[in-house]
C-alpha cells in the first residue's frame, strides 16, 4: 500500500539529501506509519507543562500502559519520541511560559517523526477573558511548531474538558503512534466521558460492523482496510458499475460488496437491512463516497451542481434519516463523514465541490449538537484529507501536483491509509467523548490553514 | 440417513454477458469464472469460506481446463478446501447443476454448494484435423531419429488446416438454427410473432437494468457493465428489417435479431440449506423444488432438435400435480425466438399433448405477461453453459419480489436432443 513519491525516495538518497540541503528544497523523509505489533513511539516521552499539570496526571497511567516510556526531563542523549505539554491549569497568557520553558529546549532533541502534542482546554468555557487568551494563544503556538519541526514530526493540539481529562487518553495515544503520520497542526475537542481504552489495543474495532461508501478504490478501499485490520467486519458499498474493484476489496477483508448507488431513494434503508441480516447490526458508519465535477462557477450548469451535491452532500442526509433513526445504527454507533480542504480553504474551480465539503461540516456540527444522539452515545466527526495521493491526484499535472504535494509542513502527499487511520480513530469505542470535530489529514497544508 | 429437506437458492452472480469477439475475447474460461465467483463471495461474504462443493462447466472446453472449475475456486477467495469438479450437459449445464447440488443439499450429503457455468465463444480451442493430429501424436511417440524422420516425412502440406469448434450437431452435421428452422416451420411459427418476442426480451432485459434489478445479480467484469448485445431501443422494424439466416426461400423467418448471439460469459448460484443460510445471514430467495431432464430423437426428423423441454415438462408437472397454468413467472430460454414458440406451441396443440406425450388434453395456453419478464437469452446472450445460472438466480429473486409461496418454471433446450427443466419457489 504505502507508495512513495520519487522525490522523497531521492532526497532520502545520499546524493540527493546533499543537493537538497544546498539548494534550500523541501526534505520530506519517510513518515513513522503504524503497522500492529509496532511501538506506540520511538523513543522517551518528554512530559510537562504548567502547575500541577492535571491532565498529564489523569493520562499518565494509560498512556504508559499502551507503550509509552514518560520522562519528566530529556535523558541524556536519548532522542525523543514525543512531548506531551499540559497547559490546562493555565490562567493567564503569562502562564504560557511553562510551555516554552518545557518545549522548546525538548525541540532540539526530538528524534525522527517524534510528535508534539500540547494539552489545553475549550477556549469558550474559560473563565476570565485572560485565561481565554491563554487557551486561544496553544492554537497559535502549535500550529508555529507544527511549521517548526522536521523531520516527519507533527504537532497536535488536544483541548479537554475539566474532570474528563482521561477522555482524551485515545486522541493523545493516537497523535502519538504512527496511525497520525500525516495529521498535523490539528486541534482535536474532548468533551465529558470517562477514559475507555480498548480491551485489545490491536483490535479496537473488533466485534464491530462499519459500512463504508465509496470502498471500491482510493481512500474508500484503504478505509475497509483498515477497519478491518483494526477488527471490524466491514461492508463495502460501491456504484454497481464499480462491482469488480469492489468485490476484490470486499474479499480482500472478508466483509460483503453492496452495490449501491448512495443517492438511491432507497439507500439508507438497503444499508442497515444489509448490515443487519448479513451481520447483526451497524456501528460504523464511513461516508466517504465522493465526486469531482471541476469548472469555474462562472461555467458550471445545473447538471454539474447538482450530480456533486446530490453525492457529496445530499445523500449523506438522505441516508442518516434511516441509519440515524431510533432503530438505526446501535448504542455508541460511530458517524465518519469525509470533508476536503477545499471545503475549508475553498478552490478555484471546485465552488460545487467546496460547498458540498463545506456542508458536510454543517453537518458534522448540526448532528453534534444533537442531543437525542448523545444520549444514545453516538458520535459524529469528519476528516478533510488535503493532498492525498491517489488515482485522482496522480492525473493531476505534473507541475501543479508536484506543488500540491509539497505545500505543507511535510513536504509530501499523504497515502489513503492516512485518511483512513483518522477514521479508524474516530470508530474507536474510546472515542466516546469525541464528537463534532472536523480534523484535517493534511500534513498541515498551507492551504485555508 | 438421508432424509430431505428443502435447499434454497440463496443468490447468484454472473458477469455482464459479451458478444463473440467482444470485451472478454482475450479471456479464459476459467477467468470469467473465477471473476464470477469473487463477485459471488465478495455479495455473499464468503471470503475464506469452505462451501460444500462447487459444480460448474462449460460447453467449449480446452482440454488443458480438465479441471476447471477445481482451478477457479482455487484462484478464488473461497477457502482452498472447497471441492469442485466440473460437469457438462449442453446449455443444461448451469441447470443441471443446480439441480446436482440442490439434490445434494436435500440429502443433507451438503449444507452449501454453488452452481455455474461458464463459456467463451471467442477464446475457443482450435483444433487440428484429425489425420494431422494422428500423424503428429505419432511423431511425438517416435524414440530415435530415424522414427521420428519416418514419422515425420508422413506429414503432408494438404493435412494442414484448422478448425475452430461450431454449434453443429455432431451427428446431422446440420447447425442449430438449421435444425431449429425445421422446427419453426413445422409449427407455423412466424416471423412477426418471432421478432416481436425478441423485442419484448430486449425491453424487458433494459428495464430490468433500469430498475436496478441487476445490481445484486451481475458484477461488471473488463468494463462492461451491461450485457453487450442488450439494445434497449430496437424496434420491431430495426428487427423487421434484418435479412434471414437460417432456412431458405420466402418461408425463412428466422434472423440474427431473433436467434441468440454467440457469447462470452458466466454465472453462478449460491444455494444452501435452511440452517447454513441463517448461520450465515441470508435471506433464503426461493426454494428447489424439483428439476427434471428429457432427451428427443432428433436425428430421425420425428422430432425437433431443442424440443426435449416440451416433453420433461409435463414429466414433472405430473409428479408435482400441477398444471401447466399454476406459475406465476416462466423462464423459457430463448436460444431462438422459435424455440419459445415452438414449446408454447406444443403444449397448447391437443394432437402433440395426446400423440407424443401421451395426455387427454393439451397443457394449454400460459399467461404471456408472466414470460420472461426481466428479458432472456436473445437479449441478454447466451454463453451456453452460463444461461442456467442466469435464470435461476433470477428467478429466485423476482419470485422472492413476488412474494412466498409464487412459483416458477425454468425450461431450458440442449444440443443432442436434450432439455433441462426445473421448478422454484418463492421463499
Ligand atoms: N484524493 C484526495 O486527495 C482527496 C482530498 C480530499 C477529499 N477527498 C475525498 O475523499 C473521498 C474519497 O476520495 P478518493 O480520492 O478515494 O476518490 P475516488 O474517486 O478514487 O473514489 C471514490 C469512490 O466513490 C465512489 N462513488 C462515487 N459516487 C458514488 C455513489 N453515488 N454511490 C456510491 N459510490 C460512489 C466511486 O465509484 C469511487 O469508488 C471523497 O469523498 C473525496 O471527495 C479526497
Amino acid at each position: 500500500m504505502p507508495r512513495s513519491d520519487g522525490y522523497t525516495s531521492f532526497v532520502n538518497s545520499g546524493l540527493g539529501r546533499r543537493l537538497a540541503s544546498s539548494l534550500g528544497l523541501p526534505q520530506p523523509v519517510p513518515l513513522r506509519r503504524y503497522s500492529p505489533g509496532a511501538p506506540l513511539v520511538e523513543g522517551p516521552v518528554l512530559v510537562g507543562g504548567h502547575d500541577d499539570t492535571p491532565a498529564v496526571g489523569a493520562l499518565r497511567d494509560g498512556l504508559a500502559a499502551a507503550g509509552a516510556e514518560l520522562v519528566d526531563t530529556v535523558p541524556d542523549g536519548a532522542r525523543l519520541g514525543g512531548v506531551v505539554v499540559d497547559l490546562t491549569a493555565a490562567r493567564a497568557p503569562e502562564d504560557l511560559e511553562s510551555l516554552r520553558a518545557t518545549l522548546g529546549p525538548a525541540l532540539k532533541r526530538l528524534g525522527r517523526c517524534a510528535r508534539v502534542v500540547v494539552v489545553g482546554r475549550h477556549p469558550e468555557a474559560a473563565a476570565t477573558v485572560a485565561q481565554r487568551a491563554a487557551r486561544r494563544a496553544l492554537e497559535g503556538i502549535t500550529r508555529s511548531v507544527g511549521k517548526e519541526l522536521r523531520a516527519g514530526a507533527t504537532a497536535n493540539l488536544v483541548l479537554v474538558t475539566e474532570g474528563s481529562e482521561a477522555a482524551a487518553l485515545g486522541t493523545v495515544t493516537f497523535l502519538l503512534s504512527g496511525r497520525s503520520a500525516y495529521v498535523d497542526g490539528q486541534v482535536f475537542r474532548v468533551g465529558e466521558g470517562e477514559a475507555a481504552a480498548p480491551a485489545d489495543a490491536e483490535r479496537p474495532l473488533a466485534g464491530k460492523v462499519a459500512v463504508v461508501t465509496g470502498a471500491a478504490r482510493g481512500i474508500g478501499a484503504d478505509i475497509a482496510r483498515t477497519l478491518h485490520r483494526d477488527g471490524a467486519t466491514v461492508v463495502c458499498v460501491d456504484v454497481p458499475a464499480a462491482g469488480a474493484s469492489l468485490a476484490t476489496v470486499a474479499n480482500g477483508v472478508g466483509g460483503t460488496a453492496l452495490q449501491l448507488d448512495v443517492t438511491a431513494a432507497d439507500a439508507g434503508a438497503r444499508i442497515l437491512e444489509h448490515a443487519r441480516t448479513r451481520h447483526g447490526g451497524l456501528d460504523v458508519v464511513v461516508h466517504n463516497a465522493g465526486i469531482t465535477r471541476d469548472k469555474l462557477l462562472a461555467n458550471t450548469d445545473a447538471d454539474r451542481w447538482d450530480s456533486v451535491v446530490r453525492v457529496n452532500l445530499l445523500s449523506i442526509l438522505a441516508m442518516n434519516e434511516t441509519l440515524l433513526a431510533k432503530d438505526g445504527v446501535r448504542e455508541g454507533g460511530r458517524v465518519v463523514l469525509v470533508s476536503s480542504i477545499a471545503g475549508i480553504a475553498g478552490n478555484r474551480g471546485q465552488a460545487n465541490y467546496a460547498a458540498s465539503k463545506a456542508g458536510v461540516i454543517g453537518l458534522v456540527d448540526g448532528y453534534a449538537d444533537d442531543r437525542a444522539l448523545r444520549r444514545r452515545g453516538i458520535t459524529v466527526n469528519a476528516v478533510a484529507p488535503g493532498f492525498i495521493e491517489t488515482e485522482m491526484t496522480a492525473r493531476i499535472p505534473l507541475g501543479t501536483r508536484e506543488v500540491g504535494r509539497r505545500l505543507n509542513s511535510l513536504a509530501q502527499g499523504g497515502l489513503p491509509v492516512d485518511v483512513a487511520e483518522a477514521i479508524a480513530f474516530f470508530a474507536g469505542d474510546a472515542q466516546a467523548a469525541v464528537s463534532g470535530n472536523v480534523v484535517r489529514v493534511c500534513g498541515q497544508s498551507l492551504l485555508g490553514a | 440417513m438421508p432424509t430431505t429437506r428443502r435447499a434454497a437458492v440463496l443468490g447468484g452472480n454472473r458477469i455482464p454477458f459479451a458478444r463473440q469477439f467482444g470485451p472478454y475475447a482475450e479471456a479464459s474460461n476459467q477467468d470469467m469464472l473465477t471473476a464470477t465467483l469473487e463477485g459471488l463471495v465478495a455479495r455473499h461474504g464468503l471470503a475464506g469460506e469452505r462451501v460444500g462443493e462447487v459444480v460448474a462447466g462449460a460447453v467449449i472446453k480446452h482440454s488443458r481446463d480438465f479441471n476447471l472449475t477445481r482451478e477457479a475456486v482455487l484462484g478464488s477467495s473461497l477457502a482452498p478446501d472447497t471441492p469442485a469438479y466440473d460437469i457438462q450437459q449442453a446449455c443444461g449445464t448451469g441447470l443441471e447443476a443446480t439441480i446436482l447440488v440442490a439434490n445434494k443439499i436435500a440429502l443433507g450429503q451438503a449444507e452449501s454448494a454453488i452452481a455455474g457455468g461458464v463459456d467463451s465463444a471467442s477464446d475457443a480451442p482450435i483444433v487440428v484435423p484429425e489425420r494431422l493430429r494422428r500423424k503428429l501424436l505419432r511423431l511425438s511417440r517416435a524414440k530415435t531419429p530415424a522414427d521420428r524422420a519416418r514419422a515425420a516425412i508422413t506429414l503432408r502440406p494438404t493435412d494442414l488446416g484448422i478448425q475452430v469448434p461450431a454449434a453443429t450437431e455432431p451427428r446431422t452435421g446440420m447447425s442449430m438454427g438449421q435444425h431449429m428452422a425445421i422446427t419453426a416451420a413445422r409449427w407455423g411459427v412466424t416471423r412477426e410473432a418471432q421478432d416481436e418476442l425478441a423485442l419484448a426480451s430486449h425491453q424487458h432485459l433494459a428495464a430490468a437494468y433500469e430498475r436496478g434489478f441487476f445490481d445484486d445479480l451481475v458484477t461488471p467484469y473488463l468494463g462492461l457493465t451491461r450485457d453487450q448485445n442488450l439494445r434497449p431501443d430496437t424496434t420491431l422494424e430495426k428487427l423487421g428489417s434484418l435479412r434471414t439466416a437460417f432456412g431458405s426461400g420466402p418461408d425463412a423467418t428466422m434472423t440474427a435479431g431473433n436467434s441468440t448471439p454467440l457469447s462470452d460469459g458466466a454465472s453462478a448460484v449460491l444455494l444452501g440449506s435452511q440452517e447454513w443460510a441463517a448461520a450465515h445471514g441470508l435471506t433464503p430467495l426461493a426454494w428447489f423444488v424439483d428439476g427434471e431432464t428429457a432427451a428427443v430423437d432428433h436425428l430421425g426428423g420425428e422430432e425437433g432438435l431443442l424440443m426435449a423441454p416440451a416433453y420433461a415438462v409435463p414429466r414433472m408437472l405430473a409428479r408435482q400435480g400441477l398444471t401447466l397454468q399454476d406459475f406465476d413467472l416462466y423462464e423459457i430460454h430463448e436460444a431462438f425466438a422459435a424455440t419459445v414458440l415452438s414449446t408454447l406451441a406444443a403444449w397448447e396443440s391437443p394432437e402433440f399433448c395426446r400423440e407424443r406425450l401421451g395426455l387427454e388434453a393439451p397443457l394449454g395456453s400460459i399467461d404471456r405477461s408472466r414470460l420472461n419478464v426481466n428479458g432472456s437469452s436473445l437479449a441478454a446472450g447466451h454463453p451456453f453453459a452460463a444461461t442456467g445460472g442466469r435464470i435461476v438466480a433470477s428467478l429466485a429473486k423476482q419470485l422472492h419480489e413476488k412474494g412466498s409461496g409464487a412459483r416458477g418454471l425454468i425450461s431450458i433446450c440442449a444440443a443432442g436432443g436434450q432439455g433441462v427443466v426445473a421448478i422454484l419457489e418463492a421463499a
